[in-house]
């Protein structure tokens, strides 16, 4: 890659007076990489740490004692390593009217059905929009491309009128249903099918197959990266979103984590106590979503390779 | 079908619609797949920004029945809103002009960066960029508002302490002077999410013979390349990440809710358009004034989209 545009920047670095012990250390690495390259690396860690900073902090306070939350001058990384916040989080919680376990059921529940029809809906619609002709597919395109462009937030009031007309206030439905429609899902599955192979599909046809068949036994396993990354997409929505919880649901037993972590966390500019509790909590809102992008990383990118707009 | 040969001929206009009924029961299994999709999409996303339309011709407090009230809301967004015209409409522009462009650019440069890497290290550096935009509203307050505290323990005041730049700790969150840039480069850390991952996609693509054909026509340097080959080539993810990064921008907005923990920040130094919104939404209950600023933001960010169409759009024979 890029040969004369590295070998010429090579030469310059080149020239410049390095230690010994390096130089060889280097010289050994340049076989697999250019100078080019090295730079690159060191440039990029550099970023790529002060990216990090804030996280690293994340997880240390997650696990610092009160007393270090305080010190003076204050520190990143922690020296005593306690389990004490959580402790008091789960305390705290078990102490209230609602148990924290509640929330967190409450969010289980919510985050693994919203899954589940999101990809149902977005691959079924994707599908259809990819490979089949009928009368009304330009204008559900372009309603869907529209809508990509803005955030459905905007319009959050009449959202809830038609979340209460339909009497779905206090349910998990109002949890789950304004999910289902997720342009930016059903887009990206629209993107991946189209890369699908007609004649795939035309031979199955010829054998009579139905869309039945050709859509669980054709399209289903051959799109397994694309239902990876609409799946990490949808959890970091559902799973960070406190809308349906303060706006559609009144009780308190049918909110989830994420609204009670926030409620936890407001005004936490002036509390003091709250900062274990919170810093406890922020851990907890964050670890799920990065399991969730370390197991699928290389598939989402995969996925984005097709998802481009034309 | 041709009516049979002496019964009267139906009329065009009514064979036509058979026609098209026929048509559509034959395609009965698309409709059938998409319908899941379609019925929610339609009742979260459709009717609402009609019914937002519809509302924001309306003077209506959520209790009562809509009063219709004409444009009158727009005239009063445009006349009266001393806040919206003087705070409102600045911010968010300062704000989406720097964050949107620049976000969109700082993407494509870390993305293009991390694709010059050999194959088995880019997924770290990924993972480390990608890092913060996954960051929810909880994790971002918890660490910026550690990291800018208002005393001396917070990390900021701490550092620029140590090093003789200010006098005393300052109130970087509380204070109207620094509140918005705080909130630009919050928002910035956190904006290589999908959009930048699209980008990563789509630098893979390239055709690398092109690299090699552009060289013969004289390509020079990397810069170049990037602006002859690379950029055109992946012009579809372009447009989709700039469709993510303005979706992104002209949303943000809770961000200075969360950090400052106030729903009107100080001397409204961070007050975007969603804030207005929420404002006249849910504290004032003003809900028909609220969807005209909604309809509002959805002409604007319609707006800026038409121009990014233009900007990225894939010619023909391209």
């Amino acid at each position: 890659m890029g040969n004369l545009a590295s070998e010429r920047i090579g030469t310059t670095v080149e020239a410049l007076p390095y230690p010994k012990r390096l130089t060889g250390r280097l010289r050994r690495l340049r076989k697999q990489v250019s100078w080019f390259q090295v730079t690159l690396i060191v440039f990029l860690t550099g970023i790529g740490l002060f990216m990090l900073l804030p996280i690293i902090f994340l997880f240390n306070n997650a696990f610092k004692p009160l007393n270090e939350l305080f010190l003076f001058p204050p520190t990143i990384w922690v020296k005593a390593p306690t389990m004490r916040n959580f402790e008091r989080l789960f305390l705290h919680s078990a102490a209230g009217v609602v148990p924290f376990t509640r929330y967190l059921f409450n969010s289980v529940i919510v985050v693994a059905l919203t899954l589940v029809s999101v990809i149902l809906a977005s691959t079924m619609a994707g599908y259809v929009l990819a490979k089949h002709r009928f009368h009304f597919k330009t204008l559900v395109m372009s309603l869907i491309m529209i809508s990509l462009m803005f955030a459905p937030e905007t319009v959050s009031i009449p959202r809830y009128i038609i979340v209460s007309g339909l009497g779905m206030t206090n349910t998990y439905f109002a949890h789950i249903l304004p999910f289902i429609a997720s342009p930016v899902a059903v887009f990206l599955m629209k993107q991946f099918i189209d890369q699908v192979p007609d004649a795939l599909i035309e031979a199955a046809k010829l054998d009579g197959a139905g869309d039945m068949f050709i859509f669980t036994r054709i399209i289903i396993p051959l799109i397994a990266p694309a239902v990876a990354t609409i799946s990490i997409i949808t959890f970091q929505a559902v799973y960070l979103d406190i809308e349906g919880s303060s706006l559609y649901t009144q009780k308190e037993t049918m909110k989830t984590l994420a609204y009670y972590v926030s409620s936890l966390t407001a005004n936490l500019q002036n509390s003091v106590a709250g900062q274990s509790i919170a810093a406890a909590c922020a851990l907890l809102m964050f670890i799920p979503n990065l399991v969730m992008f370390l197991l699928f990383q290389r598939k989402m990118i995969q996925t984005m390779l097709h998802s481009g707009v034309k | 079908m041709r009516p049979a040969p002496g019964e009267p001929a139906a009329p065009r206009a009514l064979r036509r619609l058979r026609q098209f009924f026929r048509e559509c029961w034959r395609d009965r299994m698309s409709y059938l797949f998409l319908a899941p999709f379609m019925l929610a999409f339609s009742c979260f996303i459709l009717i609402p920004v009609f019914m937002a339309a519809l509302l924001s011709v309306t003077s209506f407090n959520g209790f009562a029945f809509p009063k219709f009230i004409g444009v009158n809301n727009f005239i009063a967004l445009l006349t009266q809103d001393i806040i919206f015209m003087k705070y409102t409409l600045p911010n968010t522009f300062k704000f989406a002009i720097i964050v949107g462009p620049g976000g969109y650019i700082l993407s494509f440069i870390f993305a293009w960066l991390i694709h010059q890497l050999p194959k088995g290290l880019r997924d770290y550096f990924t993972l480390a960029l990608y890092a913060p935009s996954m960051a929810g509203g909880v994790a971002l307050s918890v660490i910026w508002i550690a990291a800018f505290s208002g005393d001396r323990v917070g990390y900021l005041n701490n550092i620029l302490l140590k090093f003789g730049m200010i006098e005393s700790p300052q109130l970087w969150l509380q204070d109207p002077k620094y509140l918005m840039t705080i909130m630009i480069v919050v928002t910035l850390w956190s904006s290589m999410g999908v959009g930048f991952l699209a980008m990563l996609g789509g630098l893979q693509t390239v055709n690398t013979e092109l690299y090699e054909a552009g060289r013969i026509d004289g390509i020079k340097n990397r810069l170049q390349e990037v602006y002859y080959i690379t950029v055109p080539s992946m012009k579809p993810q372009m447009l989709f990440s700039a469709v993510m990064a303005i979706v992104g921008t002209l949303k943000a907005g809770s961000i200075s809710t969360q950090l400052t923990g106030l729903q009107i920040t100080p001397g409204y130094s961070g007050h975007l358009m969603t804030n207005h919104i929420d404002d006249y939404a849910f504290l004032r209950y003003e809900w028909g004034y609220a969807s005209a600023v909604s309809v509002v933001l959805l002409l604007i960010s319609f707006l800026i989209m038409r121009f990014c169409y233009r900007l990225f759009a894939v010619k023909e024979g391209e």
